[in-house]
């Protein structure tokens, strides 16, 4: 039952072949036998998520017309918060908080009529690529489970990849959705910045954060963009821009758009199946009638040290909040002073605590405009790369990680190699275009590839239908 | 080795974190190797190009970085509403988190001064 799209279950709802309530609990009869292998969710909401099933069903009995996601099963990475649900950012630092308000994102996929099956693994504060940072548990890739599923959002991605959600929500700050669509071989967008409200997303790099949805086609994920997206007044930062018919968008045709190739982008240190197979699939845009400009995004090569002061130093300030007064763990202690030492020594994780030296670091007194100051300069020069791209062309392809998914532990021991993890995906962060993620084919251990595409800012549509004219060429093969 | 045990220290000082010996150890080497790194942008001038802190002020038809001021923000600018955008959450559920709390008040250790 489980194997199914947001269309699938919309028909089987409302033909009756089934009922919201039945689907949520074949879902949580899939988590109980295969979460304990992949490790995807961290908490379940059973009550919430029958509660609102029964509303589903109860619309669905009357003949009334369900609303968009009716009865769909989701999920939602634990950086978002959810009323009267946990929500733990994978630290140990909020280990027992319950949030008081829902996150606006997954208020959205509620009132649409989604069931919220629980929350999902990550790293700690969605710092990490390969969700080792976790405080509780890995996770392992459903495709290969000797190997990360990427991250920071690997289990919004495994949870699609295993049907153990037929939608998830994830948030992305330099790749964090994209990177593990990638390595779990579905589909994840992360949208312009703007474009969804982050409001109730625990904060990690407030210029960069991003919240977007997985799914296992482009169909789904313009749908759940289309349901999440728009102006909040909760988000000041939330753009008053209007949000168009992503699924009607995606059957324009694609023929004459301009398709760009960065050289940067296939430079070494790319796997040479990764990037056989991204060539593969820009060859087949050309099929499609997409016409294929080689371009030059200059500056690439300096984006992962400009994105890692930039992240680290938000982070550093987003993070002072969790002192052990208001929420979350508190050690013991005889002072107030040692009370937050010793509370955020013992609440945090390793990686975090990097980051959050890294981040006091650079903005520190002497070290402000070496560090912080330059790379907001290079950012700016960055985010001009694209500008004059997009002046040429409609949507950038590229791949979107050097690699497929390497093995647990691989990296854990070296923070350097697993920012450069990140090379092809921070740069959207920082210039706040869209990009996406699209399996794009398997190398000889079967490991999935993803193609990624940019598009220009506030260009989903553009975007979204690029990659469903690509994915609708490539199946059934 | 730029870093040294004393900016180590000093930063877990002011980033409010003690770190365990063990830990400093590893801070020393990972900033080391990081910041080395991150070095790498200094190849490029930017002697001429302004800073950008976030994306947003680039919206709209103006995103040719040519706004100044609190103009490059003015997408954040909304109505006063009265009593706020949200009903403020009452007092029992905003403590409810809390560590330690009287039910009015967070309670935290006897505040004094660092020496």
């Amino acid at each position: 039952m489980p194997e199914l799209t947001i269309d699938e279950v919309q028909i089987a709802i409302a033909g009756r072949h089934t009922t919201a309530t039945a689907l949520a609990h074949d879902f949580y009869e899939r988590i109980r036998k295969e979460d304990p292998g992949i490790g995807a969710y961290l908490t379940v909401c059973n009550d919430r998520a029958l509660a609102q099933a029964a509303r589903i069903d109860a619309m669905a009995a009357e003949g009334k017309p369900l609303p968009p996601l009716g009865g769909v099963p989701v999920a939602i990475k634990d950086v978002m918060v959810t009323n009267g649900v946990r929500t733990t950012a994978g630290s140990k630092i909020l280990e027992n908080f319950i949030p008081p308000y829902d996150c606006t994102a997954v208020a959205r996929l509620e009132a649409a009529g989604a069931v919220i099956l629980g929350k999902l693994n990550c790293d700690e504060f969605a710092m990490g690529s390969s969700n080792e940072n976790s405080a509780y548990h890995v996770v392992h890739n459903p495709r290969d489970k000797s190997r990360v599923p990427g991250g920071s959002s690997g289990g919004s991605a495994a949870a699609v990849a295993a049907e153990m959600a037929v939608a998830t929500l994830g948030s992305d700050t330099g790749g964090s959705i994209r990177q593990p669509a990638s390595f779990c071989g579905v589909v994840g967008l992360k949208p312009t910045y703007g474009r969804v409200s982050r409001y109730g997303l625990i904060a990690f790099a407030s210029s960069l954060d991003h919240i977007g949805p997985f799914a296992k086609t482009v169909k789904e994920v313009a749908l759940v963009l289309r349901i999440i997206a728009g102006r909040d007044p909760m988000d000041s930062t939330s753009a008053e821009v209007p949000v168009p018919d992503y699924v009607a968008e995606l059957e324009k045709p694609v023929k004459g758009l301009k398709v760009g190739v960065p050289k940067e982008y296939f430079g070494s240190g790319l796997d040479p199946e990764v990037g056989a197979a991204v060539e593969s699939a820009i060859q087949e845009l050309a099929g499609l009638g997409c016409e294929v400009v080689p371009l030059s995004l200059p500056h690439t090569e300096y984006a992962v040290p400009t994105y890692y002061i930039v992240a680290t130093a938000e982070a550093s300030a987003n993070l002072a909040r969790f002192d052990g007064v208001r929420y979350g763990y508190r050690a013991k202690a005889n002072t107030l002073s040692e009370m937050y030492r010793l509370t955020r020594d013992g609440g945090f994780g390793m990686e975090v605590k990097r980051r959050i030296m890294l981040g006091t670091y650079v903005l520190s007194a002497g070290y402000y405009d070496a560090y912080y100051l330059k790379a907001q300069k290079v950012r700016t020069l960055l985010t001009r790369d694209f500008d004059e791209a997009f002046k040429k062309v409609d949507v950038i392809a590229a791949p979107t990680c050097p690699t497929p998914a390497f093995r647990l532990g691989e990296k854990v021991n070296d923070p350097l190699a697993m920012y450069l993890a990140d090379i092809y995906t921070v740069t959207a962060n920082l210039a706040g275009i869209p990009g996406i993620s699209v399996p794009c084919g398997e190398n000889h251990e079967k490991l999935p590839i993803g193609l990624q595409l940019f598009a220009r800012h506030f260009d989903e549509a553009t975007l979204l239908r690029v990659a469903h004219a690509y994915e609708q060429s490539r199946k059934p093969t | 080795m730029k870093v040294t045990d004393k900016d180590v220290a000093y930063v877990a000082d002011l980033a409010n974190l003690e770190l365990t010996e063990e830990e400093r150890a590893h801070m020393l080497r990972d900033l080391n190797s990081i910041l080395e790194y991150m070095e790498r942008l200094s190849e490029l001038e930017t002697d001429q190009v302004a800073p950008m802190a976030q994306v947003s002020d680039r919206y709209g038809k103006n995103n040719d970085e040519s706004r100044q001021g609190s103009d490059r923000f003015a997408y954040a600018i909304r109505e006063d509403v009265k009593g706020g955008l949200r009903e403020s959450l009452p007092q029992d559920v905003a403590v409810k988190n809390a560590p330690d709390t009287d039910g009015t008040f967070f309670e935290v250790p006897k505040v004094i001064e660092r020496q």
